[in-house]
C-alpha cells in the first residue's frame, strides 16, 4: 500500500491483515525500537501499566526499564527530559496521557522544543516525539476531552500530525520518530479500537502529506483524526442520492499540505472544513482562510466550517454527543453547500 | 607573558577531572578565567552603551564569576552544561569561543547562534554547552534529560545545570530534582543564588535558605558553598561531579553569590539595601582570588599586568572579528527553522 493510497478501514481488501489503531501504533514503536537503540519511551504508566490506553502494553517486558521508563507524574519534566535526551543523541517518544494535560507542558513544547534548533543557530536539534491522545467519546468531561491541536499548529518549529487510520498512524509514527524535529503525534481516544488494514515494517507516511480518503466531484470535506470517519460515513449516505463527496484527510496539521487541499477544492468548488475542536480559532479557520485567499472567484459557494460550539465539554455522554458534529450534521452541511 | 594560557578555554574545558587545584597554579588559572569573563562583560556593556549590539536585552553576571569558573573547571570534555539568561560566564568558562559571544550579541553570522539567539541564548555544542535559556527554570529538564540519556546509553557524561534562586521556586525545578533522584541520574544542580529573583529577595522566596536542607527532602546530596570563593566552589563541584560520575546520583549545590549590577541595564536595583550591596562588593570574587594569589606569592604585579593586557588584546581582536562578520539575514533565519524542512512549510 502506498503512502498516499491508504483507505479507511472499512473498505479494506479481504486479503489484508486487519489491525486496530492501538496495535498499529504499538507495532510502529516495537519496530522502531528494534531497529534503533536510540529510541526510548517515557511517560506516566507507559511501562508496568502498559499505557493508559494500553498502547505500550508489553514493551517494558520486551525492551526493559532502561528504554521504557515509568516517570513520576510531572508532565513538563517528561517532555523536557525527552528534549534533553534528544539533544544529546536519543530519539525519545514521550507520552502525555491526555491532551488536556499538555497545558502543563506548554513551556517545554512551545518555548523549548520548538525554538531549540533555530534559536541555537542550528547547532542543536530535537528529534523527539510527544504522543498524546485527545477528543470526546467517553463523557470524560471538560478536562479530559479537549481537542487542542490548533494551538500547536500556531507554533513554528513544531510538526503536528493527527492520523485517522491504523496504517496512517503506523506510517506517521515511524516518520515522526525518524524526523530530526520535534513532532506532536495526536491520537484520538475513539480510534484506538477501530480496525483497518495492517501495514508492513517499511510503511512510512511522509509528514506533510494529506490523503484523499474518498474521491468525489461535488463537495470537498477537509478534516482529520476521528472526524474522517464521520465524513466518510456521511459521504456513503450522500452517495445514495448521487452526491459525490471528496474526503481529504489532512493527516499532518503542521505543515499543512495545502496543495492537496487546493487541488481538490478547485475541482469541486464547494468546501466544508470539519473538526471536533471548538469553532473559534480552530485549525479549520486557517484552512478556510487559505482556501479563500487562493481560490476566490473559483468557488461556487463560500467555504463553510462545521465544528463543536465554543463550550467546555460537559462530563455527560449524551450532551457530548449532541455537541460534536455527527454524520447527520455533515450531511446537512453538505446539502446546504450544494444549494448555495 | 603570563603563565596563564589564555587560549586554553578556546581549546576546551579542563581535562583535570576531579582533582581540586589546591596549588597556586590552579588558582592562577581560575583567576585568569574569572578576570577574562569580567573584562568581557565590561566590554559588552561598553558596546551596549555605544549602540553596537543588535539587542538591548543583556544580563551580565558581574560578581558571580566564581560559580561559573569553579564549576566548569571540574568538568571533563564529554560533560554537559545548561545555562541561564545570565549565561555569558557559563559559556566562556565552558570553553565557548569569545568571538562567538561578541558576534552573537552583535547579531552577526559568526555568533554562537549565527546572530539569532542573542545574549540569552548562547550555545557551544562542541564543548557540550547545551544552550542558555530565557525561561527561568525551563532548561533544567534539558540537562536532566541529557543525564538520563547518558545513564541509559552507558556514557560517562555528567550534566551540570546552572540556574538561579528564582528558578528554584518554579515547579519544573522540583519535578526534575525529584526525577533525577528517583533515577539516580548523573546531574549536578547548581543553584546560583544571587539573592534576588529579579527584585524579590531570597528571604521572600523561601523560608528555608539552606540548599543542603532542601536537598535532603529529595533524598540526595546537598551542599551550601561560598560562591565568591572560586576554590571553594571548585572543591564542592569536584565532589559533586565525581559522585555523579560514579553513579551515586545527583547533587544540589547551592552557591551564595551576588549580582553586582542590576537585573538588566534598565534596573537601578532600588529594591536593594545599599549597605548590603557594599558588603557583598567587598567580597568580589576576582579581588578575593587576586588577594589569595598575592598571599601565596603565585603571581607578581608584572605578570598580572601582562594578563590584563593579553585579555584586552583578545577582546579587541574578538570585537574586530565580530564586526567583520556579515549580519544575520532573515532568509537564513527562516531557512534555519527546521532540522528537516518539509516542502510547503510556511
Amino acid at each position: 500500500m502506498s503512502a498516499t493510497g491508504t483507505t479507511a478501514g472499512s473498505g479494506a481488501a479481504t486479503s489484508a491483515r486487519s489491525i486496530t489503531y492501538r496495535e498499529s501504533i504499538r507495532e510502529a514503536l516495537i519496530e522502531e525500537m528494534e531497529d534503533d537503540p536510540r529510541v526510548i519511551l517515557l511517560g506516566e504508566d507507559v511501562g508496568r501499566y502498559g499505557g493508559a490506553y494500553a498502547v505500550s502494553k508489553g514493551l517494558l517486558e520486551q525492551f526493559g526499564d532502561r528504554r521504557v521508563i515509568d516517570t513520576p507524574m510531572a508532565e513538563a519534566m517528561i517532555v523536557g527530559t525527552a528534549l534533553g535526551a534528544a539533544v544529546v543523541g536519543a530519539r525519545p517518544v514521550a507520552e502525555i496521557m491526555y491532551m488536556d494535560f499538555i497545558t502543563l507542558v506548554m513551556d517545554q513544547l512551545v518555548n523549548q522544543a520548538a525554538k531549540l534548533h533555530v534559536m541555537f543557530g542550528g547547532q542543536l536539534s530535537a528529534p523527539m516525539v510527544v504522543r498524546v491522545q485527545q477528543g470526546t467519546g467517553r463523557g470524560a468531561g471538560p478536562q479530559h476531552s479537549q481537542s487542542l491541536e490548533a494551538w500547536f499548529a500556531h507554533v513554528p518549529g513544531l510538526k503536528t500530525v493527527a492520523p485517522s487510520t491504523p496504517a496512517d498512524a503506523k506510517g506517521l509514527l515511524k516518520a515522526a520518530i525518524r524526523d530530526d524535529d520535534p513532532v506532536l503525534f495526536i491520537e484520538h481516544k475513539q480510534l484506538y479500537s477501530r480496525k483497518g488494514d495492517a501495514v508492513g515494517r517499511d510503511h512510512v507516511v511522509p509528514i506533510g502529506s494529506a490523503d484523499l480518503k474518498r474521491p468525489g466531484r461535488d463537495v470537498t470535506v477537509v478534516t482529520w483524526s476521528n472526524m474522517v470517519h464521520t465524513a466518510l460515513a456521511a459521504a456513503e449516505r450522500l452517495a445514495i442520492d448521487g452526491t459525490e463527496v471528496e474526503v481529504v484527510d489532512l493527516r499532518t496539521l503542521a505543515p499543512l499540505d495545502m496543495e492537496t487541499v487546493l487541488t481538490s477544492c478547485r475541482r469541486t468548488g464547494r468546501v466544508l472544513v470539519l473538526h471536533e475542536a471548538c469553532r473559534t480559532g480552530g485549525l479549520g479557520a486557517e484552512v478556510a482562510a487559505q482556501v479563500g485567499e487562493e481560490l476566490y472567484g473559483q468557488l461556487r459557494a463560500p467555504v463553510r466550517r462545521l465544528a463543536a460550539p465554543d463550550i467546555a465539554l460537559p462530563a455527560n455522554s449524551a450532551l457530548e454527543r449532541a455537541l460534536i458534529p455527527d454524520e447527520d450534521a455533515v450531511v446537512a452541511a453538505v446539502e446546504s453547500l450544494l444549494r448555495s | 607573558m603570563s603563565t596563564v594560557d589564555l587560549q586554553r578555554s578556546e581549546d576546551g574545558p579542563s581535562q583535570s577531572g576531579t582533582t581540586v587545584p589546591s596549588d597556586s597554579a590552579g588558582l592562577l588559572r581560575l583567576f585568569g578565567q574569572m578576570l577574562r569573563i569580567r573584562r568581557a562583560e565590561e566590554r559588552v556593556l561598553e558596546l551596549l552603551l555605544e549602540n553596537r549590539l543588535s539587542s538591548t536585552m543583556c544580563h551580565v553576571s558581574i560578581g558571580q564569576e566564581a560559580v561559573a569558573v569553579g564549576v566548569c573547571d571540574a568538568l571533563g570534555p564529554d560533560d554537559y552544561v545548561s545555562s541561564t539568561h545570565r549565561g555569558h560566564g557559563h559559556y566562556l568558562a565552558r570553553g565557548g569561543p569569545l568571538v562567538g559571544l561578541i558576534a552573537e550579541l552583535m547579531g552577526r553570522e559568526a555568533g554562537a547562534c549565527r546572530g539569532r539567539g542573542g545574549s540569552m541564548h548562547l550555545v557551544d555544542a562542541a564543548h557540550g554547552h547545551l544552550g542558555s535559556n530565557a525561561i527561568v527554570g525551563g532548561h533544567i529538564p534539558i540537562a536532566t534529560g541529557a543525564a538520563l540519556w547518558a545513564a541509559v546509553s552507558g556514557q560517562p557524561s555528567v550534566s551540570v545545570v546552572f540556574f538561579g534562586d528564582g528558578a528554584s521556586t518554579e515547579g519544573i525545578f522540583h519535578e526534575c530534582v525529584n526525577f533525577a533522584a528517583v533515577q539516580s541520574l548523573p546531574v549536578v544542580f547548581v543553584l546560583e543564588n544571587n539573592q534576588f529573583a529579579m527584585s524579590l529577595p531570597w528571604s521572600r522566596s523561601t523560608i528555608e535558605p539552606s540548599i543542603a536542607v532542601k536537598a535532603s527532602a529529595y533524598g540526595i546530596a546537598g551542599v551550601d558553598v561560598d560562591g565568591q570563593d572560586v576554590m571553594a566552589v571548585r572543591a564542592a563541584a569536584g565532589v559533586a561531579v565525581e559522585r555523579a560520575r560514579r553513579g551515586d546520583g545527583p547533587t544540589l549545590l547551592g552557591a551564595a553569590t551576588y549580582r553586582f549590577l542590576g537585573h538588566s541595564r534598565a534596573d537601578p536595583s532600588a529594591y536593594r539595601d545599599k549597605i548590603e550591596e557594599e558588603r557583598w562588593k567587598q567580597r568580589d570574587p576576582v579581588v578575593l582570588a587576586r588577594r589569595a594569589l598575592a598571599v601565596a606569592g603565585a603571581a607578581d604585579e608584572a605578570e598580572l599586568e601582562a594578563l590584563e593586557t593579553a585579555i584586552a588584546r583578545e577582546l579587541d581582536a574578538a570585537v574586530a572579528e565580530a564586526e567583520a562578520s556579515p549580519p544575520a539575514t532573515v532568509d537564513e533565519a527562516i531557512a534555519g527553522m527546521y532540522a528537516t524542512p518539509i516542502g510547503g512549510m510556511r
